[in-house]
């Protein structure tokens, strides 16, 4: 048998899904759309979320992506409030890739706006696709605990604004604020962390401020 | 679940480059895979050998590089690996930063 040759290649194996996330983010922008990735763990309140900051969009379209693995209780949800939404089931794939945004978007027919694309509930996947977003909000909650950011150091590490759901519950469960900021802080020195409850709509007036501003630009 | 779809990218992406120096087969694919890149080896090792059947790749050999991640101390700049629950540098107690070492997923070179 004749000896190995080696032949460099060094090329990364998410070239694919960066090169169409790419295109993505470009077409959006273009269009004057503002896209955030949306992730969280399933029962975050991640749609919960979403309906708290549409409601509050003054003068700004909202679209949705809904990624699930499967049912459309979400899309359905949100279109009964009026928001252009589309569904997306993955049937088992823990996470979108952009080739499956890539159609949706297509299928939206977006117009200057702000598009959010809500990945499946999943701390761990999500976080290594990018999918064409501008941005990438990432909901914890208080009922998960504070141990969160040593768990899934990656989703904090990349997130550009962390929002602390459910504070509402704060005098009845045992979450250690400081304990959670600090491993936010040692990952993440710029996005912003804010507390909110979906129940009672405090801290929303916050977020609004952030993706206002954002989306602008 | 989620390495299918990434084993056959990195069969396409060796195929590929072995194509371009005619190459009959592909006999090794050195690929480096990051603690924190999301993948789990030896699922890509599991998937490869049921993708890899009837291509260049049938018979490689697929050598895994693995890379641990490291953090780099802020007030020392060393380099160090994160114990579970803490980001403190084991060097001067300050606390460390997230780097790109163990992000890594790209394939190093193939073998023909």
């Amino acid at each position: 048998m004749s000896e190995n040759r080696e032949i460099e290649v060094m090329q990364s194996v998410y070239d694919k899904n960066d090169e169409v996330a790419s295109q993505i983010n470009k077409s959006l922008t273009k269009r004057g759309i503002y896209a955030v990735n949306v992730m969280g763990s399933p029962g975050a309140g991640k749609t919960s979320t979403l309906i708290q900051i549409i409601k509050r969009l003054d003068g700004i379209t909202p679209y949705v992506i809904e990624g699930d693995i499967e049912s459309d209780f979400d899309t359905k949800t949100l279109l009964s409030l009026g928001v252009k939404t589309i569904q997306i089931n993955t049937g088992g794939a823990c996470h979108l890739d952009s080739p499956l945004i890539g159609k949706a978007v297509d299928d939206l027919n977006l117009e200057k706006g702000i598009l959010f694309i809500e990945n499946i509930g999943n701390l761990v996947c999500p976080a290594e696709f990018m999918i064409g977003e501008h941005a990438k909000m990432l909901i914890s909650t208080v009922t998960e605990g504070s141990d969160k950011p040593y768990k899934y150091p990656l989703a904090f590490e990349k997130a550009d604004i962390i929002i602390l759901n459910k504070c509402d519950l704060l005098p009845y469960v045992d979450f250690d604020e400081n304990f959670f900021l600090e491993g936010v802080r040692a990952l993440n020195k710029t996005a912003p962390v804010i507390k909110v409850s979906c129940k009672t709509g405090e801290g929303f007036d916050e977020v609004m401020l952030w993706i206002t501003e954002k989306a602008k630009k | 679940m989620h390495e299918y779809p990434i084993t056959k990218r990195i069969i396409e992406i060796s195929q590929e480059h072995a194509n371009k120096y005619n190459a009959k087969e592909v006999k090794q694919i050195n690929l480096v895979v990051g603690d924190y890149s999301g993948y789990v080896a030896s699922s890509i090792e599991l998937y490869f050998g049921i993708i890899a059947e009837g291509t260049l790749c049938e018979n490689a050999k697929l050598n895994i590089k693995r890379v641990k991640p490291m953090l780099k101390c802020n007030e020392c700049g060393i380099l160090f690996e994160r114990k579970p629950f803490s980001f403190e540098c084991p060097s001067c107690g300050g606390q460390g930063s997230p780097t790109k070492i163990g992000h890594e997923f790209f394939i190093e070179s193939i073998e023909i």
